[in-house]
C-alpha cells in the first residue's frame, strides 16, 4: 500500500493527512468512520426517498395507476426496509454519535475503535443482503415482516433480507456497546456526567436501547427464516405455532427503537437550540434523565401495537396506560426546550429552523400517539393513515429534522466549509411545508378510514391524496436541495477559518484547528466548566494541560 | 475538584503515558491502562448483556410452546441422549476450569502454562463439538431433523412402548391419545391428530437444533478465539517476554463462561424435562 501522508502546507487535519482508499476503509479513526456512514446512509435515505416517490405517484389517482398492486407492495415495504434499518436506526448515532462523542467528552477516540468499524462492515454486508433481495425481485411483507405471511406465503428473498437486517442489527449493537463503554471510561478529567452535554446524555439512552433491544429482534427475524426454510411452527397457526409471539417478540425490540431514531434527535434539538438563543438548556438535569425515563419506559410499552391483534384486554390496558407515561418525559423535553429559548437572543440560522421545526412537527406526531395508545380510539385508527401519519411526523419530522439539523449545525466542523445559508434555510422551509402538506391530509384520511398499506381508495379521498402527493413533491425537492448544496460546499463552499463559527460551547468547538487533527486533542483537555455555559462566553468549557509535540502516525496503521 | 488538583491529577495520569503507549499494550485512544481494562470489561460485559437477551427471545419462545404443548415436548424429548448431553455438560464444566487456570496464568505472565491451559480449554471444546456432531448425525439418521425428511415415527413408537400414547380411531379417523400408563391402566392426557403430533414434535426438534446449533456455533467461535490466544501466548512464551496483556484471555474466559451457561440451562431444558 502507497501511503499518500500530507505534504501540504496547511495543517493536517482528519480529512487530508492520508488520502488513500485504504486509508478511508481501514481507518480506525472515528471521525472517519463517521463520513464512512454518513455517503453510505445517505446513499440508502435517497433509495428510500426514490420508492417513497413511487407511492405517492401511485396514490394521485385513486386507482393506482402507476403502478400494479404487487408492485406497490413491493415498493412500500422496500420504502420501509431501508428507511428504518438502513437509514434511521443508524443515521444519528453512527453518524454525528462516532464524529462527536469522543470530541464532546474530551477523548481521543471511542474505546473500541476496531468494533467501531467493525461495524461499518457489519452494517454495509447487511445492507449489500438487503439490497440484493430487493432487486432480485424484491420483497412485499412489509418492514414489519409479520408472521404467517412473511414466514409462510411471502415470495421472493425474504429470508436473504431477514439476514441482512440481522448483520445491520448487530451493527446497531457493536455501536451501542462501544459509546455505553466511551461515556463510562473516556470523559475527560473535569467532565463529570453533569457536565456531558445533553446530546451525549441522549446518546447514552440510546446506546442502551440498542443492547438490550437489538439482539431480541435479531433472534426473532432468525426465527423466521428458519421457519421459511425448514417449515418449523414457531410462528405460522397452520404450523402449530403463534403468530402474536411474533409480534411481542418483534414489538419488544421495534418499539424501544423508535426511540433509538428520536432521542438521537432530541439530543441535538438540546445542542441547536441552547447555541442559537445562547442560553443554558432549561432544566438540564430534567433533560438528562428524561431522556433515560423515554428509553427505560420505551421497554415497557410494546403491547400498544398489538390492540387488535388478539392481545389480553387486561394486558391492553396495562400498555395503553404504560404508553401514556411516555408523554411525561417526553413533554419535559418539549417545555425545557421552550423555557430554553425563552428570553435567549435567538439566531435563525438553518440548523435552528430545522430545530424549530422539529418541535412542531414532533409535537404533533407525539399527541397523535395519545391517540392511538388509548385503546378505543385506537381500534378505529389502527392499520389507516392516522398512523402512518402519526409515526412519519415523529420519524421524519424528528427525527429526520433533527438530522438535518445536526448535518448544517456541524458541517463546518466535519468538512471546514460553510454551506450556503440562504440555500439552508430555503430547503429548511421546503421540508417543513412539504413535510406538513404530506402528512397533514393524512390524519384526515386516517380518520375517515382509509387503511394503511392499499394500493387504491375510493374516489372521495381523492383530494386529501392529491394533496399528499404534491406535498411530497415540494418535501422531495427540500431533501434533494441539501443534497446538491452540500455536495457543492465540499468544494466551492466558504472555506472556514474560526474554529467556533457558530458561538457555541462545547469541547468539539474549543478544538485548536476548524476542522479537528487526526488524534482530536494534543493534551486531553481538563474540563472546568459546565455545558452550555453561555452566561461566561470568554470561559472556554476546558483547557488543555500542557502542550505536547503532534504527533503523527501510529493512528491509522 | 479545583483546576489545580485537576491538573495535578491529569500530569501524573500522563505521566506514564510514553512507556505505555510504547509497548504495544495500551491503545492510544486510552489513558491509562487501567482506564483501558476496566473499558474492556466493560465492553464485554455488556456483551454479554446482549447474548443474554439474544439467547433470552429464543428461551422464552420455547417456554411458551413447553408450556403450551407440554406433553408432546415431553415425548419428544425422549429421543434425546442424555448420557451424550450429561457427558457434554461436564466436558464443558470442566473446560471452564480450565479456561479460569488459563485466566489466572495469564494475570501472573506465565506463558507456558497459560498456552498449556489454553489447549485444554480447546481440547474440551472439541470433545464438545465432536459429542454434538455424533448427536446431530443420529438425529439425522433417525429423520428427526425437522427438514424435508422429518418423520416422527420414532418418536411414536418409543412412546407407544412405553405406554405413552394410544392409536385410536374416531369416525373413521385415526387420534393419538397422549397419556401415562400406572398399573396397566392408561390415563390420557390430550388427544391429538397424528398430523398435530408432528408438527409438535417437529417444533420441539427445531428448538432444539436452533438452540443447540447456536450454541455451538458459540463454541466454534469460542474455539477460533481460543486457538488465536494459544497461539499468541506460545509466542510469548519463545520470546519471553515479560509481560503481556492479560486482557484478551480475561475477555475470551468471560465469553466461555457465558457459553457454557447458556449450555448449563439448555441441557435440562432440553434434555431432562418430564424425569
Amino acid at each position: 500500500m502507497a501511503t499518500a501522508t500530507y505534504t501540504g502546507t496547511e495543517k493536517p487535519n482528519y480529512l487530508n493527512w492520508k488520502t488513500t482508499v485504504a486509508s478511508w476503509l481501514l481507518t480506525y479513526d472515528h471521525k472517519r468512520i463517521a463520513i464512512l456512514y454518513l455517503v453510505s446512509i445517505s446513499i440508502f435515505f435517497l433509495l428510500g426517498g426514490l420508492a417513497a416517490a413511487f407511492i405517492r405517484l401511485d396514490l394521485a389517482t385513486p386507482k393506482g395507476d402507476l403502478l400494479t398492486s404487487d408492485i406497490y407492495n413491493k415498493m412500500f415495504t422496500t420504502h420501509g426496509v431501508i428507511m428504518i434499518f438502513l437509514f434511521l436506526i443508524p443515521s444519528i448515532p453512527a453518524v454525528f454519535g462516532n464524529f462527536l462523542l469522543p470530541l464532546m467528552i474530551g477523548a481521543r477516540d471511542v474505546a473500541f475503535p476496531r468494533l467501531n468499524l467493525l461495524s461499518w462492515y457489519f452494517f454495509m454486508a447487511g445492507a449489500l443482503l438487503v439490497l440484493i433481495a430487493l432487486f432480485r425481485g424484491g420483497i412485499d411483507t412489509g418492514w414489519t415482516f409479520y408472521t404467517p405471511y412473511s414466514s409462510s406465503f411471502a415470495k421472493g428473498e425474504v429470508s436473504l433480507a431477514i439476514v441482512g437486517v440481522f448483520l445491520a442489527g448487530f451493527a446497531s449493537i457493536f455501536t451501542g456497546i462501544n459509546f455505553l463503554v466511551t461515556i463510562h471510561k473516556m470523559r475527560a478529567p473535569g467532565m463529570t456526567w453533569f457536565r456531558l452535554p445533553l446530546f451525549v446524555w441522549a446518546m447514552y439512552a440510546t446506546s442502551l436501547i440498542q443492547v438490550l433491544g437489538t439482539p431480541v429482534v435479531a433472534i426473532t427475524l432468525l426465527l423466521v427464516a428458519v421457519e421459511r426454510t425448514f417449515r418449523i411452527g414457531i410462528f405460522d397457526p397452520n404450523l402449530g405455532g403463534d403468530p402474536i409471539l411474533y409480534q411481542h417478540l418483534f414489538w419488544f425490540y421495534s418499539h424501544p427503537a423508535v426511540y433509538i431514531m428520536i432521542l438521537p434527535a432530541m439530543g441535538v434539538i438540546s445542542e441547536v437550540l441552547s447555541a442559537f438563543s445562547k442560553r443554558r438548556v432549561f432544566g438540564y438535569h430534567f433533560v438528562a434523565f428524561s431522556s433515560l425515563a423515554i428509553a427505560i419506559i420505551g421497554f415497557l410499552v410494546w403491547g400498544h401495537h398489538m390492540f387488535s391483534t388478539g392481545q389480553s384486554m387486561y394486558a391492553g390496558i396495562v400498555f395503553s396506560f404504560l404508553t401514556w407515561i411516555v408523554a411525561i418525559p417526553s413533554a419535559i423535553k418539549i417545555f425545557n426546550w421552550m423555557a430554553t429559548i425563552w428570553k435567549g437572543r435567538v439566531h435563525w440560522d438553518t440548523p435552528m429552523l430545522y430545530a424549530l421545526g422539529f418541535m412542531g412537527l414532533f409535537v404533533i406526531g407525539g399527541l397523535t400517539g395519545l391517540h392511538l395508545a388509548a385503546m378505543a380510539t385506537n381500534v378505529h385508527l389502527t392499520d389507516t393513515y392516522f398512523i402512518v401519519a402519526h409515526f412519519h411526523y415523529v420519524m421524519v419530522g424528528g427525527a429526520i429534522m433533527g438530522y438535518l439539523a445536526a448535518l448544517h449545525f456541524w458541517w463546518p466542523k466535519m468538512t471546514g466549509r460553510m454551506y450556503p445559508e440562504g440555500w439552508g434555510k430555503l430547503a429548511a422551509m421546503l421540508v417543513f411545508v412539504g413535510f406538513n402538506l404530506t402528512f397533514f391530509p393524512q390524519f384526515i384520511l386516517g380518520y375517515m378510514g382509509m387503511p394503511r398499506r392499499y394500493h387504491s381508495y375510493p374516489e372521495e379521498w381523492a383530494v386529501l391524496n392529491v394533496l399528499s402527493t404534491a406535498g411530497s413533491s415540494v418535501l422531495g425537492f427540500g431533501y434533494l436541495l441539501p443534497v446538491i448544496y452540500l455536495t457543492w460546499s465540499l468544494k466551492y463552499g466558504k472555506v472556514v477559518t474560526e474554529r467556533n463559527p457558530w458561538g457555541a460551547r462545547g469541547l468539539e468547538w474549543e478544538l485548536v484547528d476548524p476542522v479537528p487533527d487526526p488524534h482530536n486533542f494534543e493534551r486531553i483537555p481538563i474540563v472546568t466548566r459546565p455545558a452550555y455555559d453561555y452566561a461566561h462566553p470568554e470561559e472556554p468549557t476546558g483547557f488543555v494541560p500542557k502542550p505536547r509535540p503532534v504527533v503523527v502516525g501510529g493512528k491509522d496503521g | 475538584m479545583s483546576v489545580k488538583e485537576l491538573e495535578k491529577t491529569a500530569t501524573l495520569e500522563h505521566a506514564g503515558d510514553g512507556q505505555h503507549h510504547g509497548d504495544g499494550i495500551l491503545g492510544e485512544q486510552f489513558e491509562t491502562l487501567e482506564q483501558q481494562n476496566t473499558s474492556y470489561l466493560i465492553g464485554m460485559w455488556a456483551f454479554i448483556v446482549q447474548e443474554v437477551l439474544f439467547f433470552g427471545a429464543i428461551f422464552a419462545a420455547y417456554a411458551i410452546y413447553r408450556f403450551k404443548y407440554v406433553t408432546e415436548f415431553t415425548l419428544a424429548h425422549h429421543e434425546l441422549s442424555v448420557p451424550f448431553g450429561t457427558l457434554n455438560t461436564f466436558v464443558l464444566l470442566f473446560s471452564s476450569y480450565t479456561m479460569a487456570r488459563a485466566v489466572r496464568a495469564a494475570m501472573q505472565n506465565r506463558h507456558k502454562k497459560q498456552a498449556f491451559y489454553l489447549f485444554l480449554t480447546f481440547l474440551f471444546a472439541g470433545v464438545f463439538m465432536v459429542n454434538k456432531y455424533f448427536e446431530y448425525s443420529a438425529k439425522f439418521e433417525h429423520h428427526l431433523f425437522p427438514g424435508g425428511d422429518y418423520d416422527a415415527h420414532k418418536v411414536v413408537k418409543h412412546a407407544k412402548e412405553k405406554g405413552e400414547l394410544r392409536v385410536v380411531e374416531e369416525n373413521g379417523r385415526e387420534f393419538y391419545e397422549l397419556g401415562k400408563t400406572r398399573d396397566g391402566q392408561f390415563t390420557a392426557f390430550t388427544k391429538v391428530t397424528p398430523e398435530e403430533f408432528e408438527q409438535r414434535t417437529r417444533l420441539f426438534f427445531g428448538f432444539y437444533f436452533v438452540m443447540t446449533g447456536l450454541h455451538g456455533l458459540h463454541v466454534l467461535i469460542g474455539m477460533i478465539i481460543i486457538g488465536i490466544l494459544i497461539g499468541r501466548a506460545w509466542i510469548d512464551h519463545l520470546k519471553n517476554k515479560p509481560i503481556a496483556d492479560f486482557m484478551p484471555v480475561e475477555m475470551t474466559g468471560l465469553y466461555w463462561h457465558l457459553v457454557d451457561i447458556v449450555w448449563i440451562f439448555l441441557f435440562p431444558l432440553l434434555y431432562l424435562i418430564g424425569r
